[in-house]
């Protein structure tokens, strides 16, 4: 689960990470009034949405004065911003935060993820900050440095300060640096994050170490034990269809093609993709529907599939193996009657009672079409929508 | 001969008592697996009274603790059917019990929690297959997890996946040509697991009876590139592959907690090629992992030997 950069701040301050002063406004009134309550010389107006590159795109401005506050705070409100990270769609601004304004020294990179090829939790750290990481890891990957954190134990002191002298940091700021990253560790571990980058880290001028941004992603597993994170979730950023999905325990990711795809089982669903894409066709999205596809998951499966005005045509690729294809056969049946269905439906089902449940599809009196494999009903629906 | 589990092996299930370790204990006792009890804590000394497909009733003995377990019935593998919440604990009492082999089928585990059990293996001699994997099976001698037992056929080729479905689609290919299996292993979907794709290799290429191997990764991580530089230096028979989510967006996490493209890292392009670098065979889509294992076996000339006529 993402969060917004003031929140992601807000979490880190309680672990004793140290941020600027802010405060997210929702109106441009709102900001001018947090940038009074600041009392700073340089307010800094940030968009707040779910993307980086929000600097580049315009969504980042220094006021120096509250009329600068409230004209910047006019401009970003409501605008959509395009960065790398939103698609050409780009996102609304809806918060701002209003955050004084520092003397920056210089900027540095910290970031904490799970290696995968370790097992284990890593800091990194470099001297370019301010640049996207992966950037740096392509273009000179030998100006990051690693540490590889024992669990058991956690981050100790001497791998925070090699970080800090390897990344150059001052020497009279070495230690602070090192309270920065314990801090930071603690709260990367403590709320199950998944992701924790500070880009840029700021040395500033009157000697402190800051964390300038923040970007704090969640492990979404382990939300059950945090329900102060979970609070933080704005659906404005998500789009509504996968919300709606989680809510029926259904995994859904919107894609931009023409063919609804059904599937059960994560490794298949994304499979069925990549054979429509192999036919020639498009995905509209991947759908997981699990396990224990009941009619009621179907229905509500074709409901949030259809929503989307460009699915021409459905493919459905079921492997029944626990899951009998005579109980899925009747889910579709009775969720395509439900929702009077008139767009073309292929339905492809393997396993256990297969016989039965292509008889249930045939006799439904419904316009479904059967296929024998994958293969022959990705083919299938490619043709059919075209 | 098959890797990780045969006839032989005497298996206990961590969360008996819950609907989903019920169910699926009647599955592997109905598919022949021995079965010989459970764990529950708080429910030690009590029977779960299991009936199976063919009318009999098997009644399997409750532990508190896999330790008691493990002495009681001379149990040494463990299925794990605890909730999410809970399984990173039943894996590290299942080691400490020192089982040979734990499979963990759990979904959702949070990633710190297998960071620990991770560091907590360190040393430890115990196998873990997963989590959030279909688990294991040798065919015809003993299926543990909640794959449908009768796609299976016994035979000589290995299947190792990240992915349930897809494993129980290749098999399924593999079957209806008359191919049998050796032993299909599910490592799982999520990010930081027991076994990695080149422990399972490792296991195939010394069993005399697996003839060829058929690897089905995704993406995410780099699991699949080492797996195939390890075969391209080690392996002594014929691995083909598949890899899922060639149109996956980036940054988007596809259903398993692994499966996701980050910083540009871990696209399915990048594992192809890697692993075609390495003379593994591709299969262009998933309706051919069983044709371009053909393709492959009769190349070799072991085709006659793999297949049950």
């Amino acid at each position: 689960m993402n969060i917004h950069e003031y929140q992601g701040k807000e979490v880190l301050k309680q672990y004793g990470v140290t941020v600027p002063n802010g405060k997210v406004a929702y109106t441009v009134d709102e900001a001018v009034a947090a940038a009074e309550a600041l009392g700073s010389p340089v307010t800094v107006v940030k968009a707040q949405i779910h993307a980086g590159g929000r600097g580049k795109a315009g969504g980042v401005k220094v006021a120096k004065s509250t009329e600068e506050v409230r004209a910047y705070a006019s401009e970003i409100l409501g605008k959509v911003l395009v960065t790398h990270q939103t698609g050409p769609e780009g996102k609304e601004v809806k918060r701002l935060l209003i955050e004084e304004g520092c003397d920056i020294r210089k900027e540095y990179y910290v970031g904490v993820v799970v290696d995968r090829a370790t097992g284990r939790v890593v800091m990194m750290a470099s001297e370019e900050g301010g640049t996207e990481i992966e950037e740096v890891a392509e273009a000179t990957p030998e100006k990051i440095f690693k540490e590889v954190v024992d669990p058991a134990i956690g981050l100790q002191v001497f791998q925070a300060r090699k970080l800090a002298y390897s990344i150059n940091i001052p020497n009279e700021l070495v230690n602070k640096a090192v309270k920065f990253m314990l801090a930071l560790y603690k709260a990367f571990v403590e709320k199950d994050c998944s992701i924790a980058e500070i880009n840029p880290l700021v040395v500033t001028g009157d000697g402190n170490v800051i964390a300038l941004d923040a970007k704090l992603n969640f492990d979404s597993n382990a939300l059950f034990r945090h329900k102060d994170i979970q609070e933080l979730r704005d659906l404005d950023e998500e789009d509504e269809k996968e919300i709606e999905a989680s809510k029926y325990d259904l995994s859904y990711i919107a894609l931009d093609g023409n063919i609804g795809c059904m599937v059960n089982g994560a490794g298949l669903a994304m499979a069925t993709m990549d054979i429509i894409k192999y036919y020639g066709g498009d995905p509209a999205n991947f759908l997981d529907v699990g396990g224990g596809a009941t009619t009621e998951k179907v229905t509500e499966a074709f409901k949030i599939i259809l929503s989307d005005a460009k699915v021409a045509g459905i493919f459905v690729n079921i492997f029944g193996g626990i899951m009998r294809c005579d109980v899925i056969a009747n889910g579709v049946v009775e969720a395509a009657k439900q929702l009077g269905l008139t767009k073309p439906l292929v339905v492809r089902l393997e396993g256990t009672n297969v016989e039965l449940g292509k008889r249930i599809l045939g006799e439904s009196g419904l316009n479904i079409v059967p296929a024998d494999s994958m293969a022959d009903g990705a083919q299938k629906i490619v043709a059919l929508v075209k | 001969m098959s890797i990780l589990i045969d006839k032989n092996t005497k298996v206990i299930t961590q969360g008996i008592t819950g609907s989903t370790g019920m169910f699926h204990t009647k599955g592997a006792l109905d598919y022949g697996t021995q079965m010989v009890g459970g764990v529950t804590p708080g429910k030690g000394g009590t029977n779960v009274d299991i009936t199976l497909e063919d009318g009999s009733v098997v009644s399997l003995p409750v532990f508190n603790t896999v330790q008691e377990a493990k002495e009681a019935t001379g149990a040494t593998a463990s299925v794990i059917y605890v909730p999410p919440a809970f399984a990173a604990d039943s894996i590290m009492e299942a080691v400490d019990a020192e089982l040979d082999l734990v499979i963990c089928i759990t979904e959702g585990i949070p990633v710190l929690d297998m960071v620990k059990v991770d560091r907590f293996m360190d040393g430890k001699n115990t196998v873990l297959i997963g989590p959030n994997c279909p688990g294991v099976i040798t065919p015809g001698e003993c299926k543990i997890g909640i794959m449908p037992g009768y796609i299976h056929m016994p035979g000589h080729v290995g299947v190792v996946s990240r992915s349930g479905t897809l494993t129980y689609e290749a098999v399924h290919q593999l079957t209806t040509r008359g191919i049998g299996q050796s032993s299909a292993v599910g490592i799982g979907g999520d990010p930081v697991k027991g076994s990695e794709f080149i422990d399972i290799l490792k296991r195939f290429n010394e069993d005399p009876q697996t003839h060829a191997v058929i690897m089905i990764g995704e993406i995410g991580g780099t699991a699949e590139e080492d797996a195939a530089e390890w075969v391209a230096a080690n392996m002594t028979k014929p691995v083909v592959g598949f890899i899922g989510g060639v149109t996956a967006p980036p940054g988007k996490r596809m259903g398993h907690a692994g499966a996701i493209i980050s910083g540009g890292k871990g696209t399915a392009k990048e594992k192809i090629a890697k692993l075609e670098s390495c003379g593994i065979k591709v299969a262009p889509t998933p309706a051919e992992m069983g044709s371009t294992l053909v393709s492959v076996l009769e190349e070799r000339g072991i085709l006659n030997l793999c297949t049950t006529h």
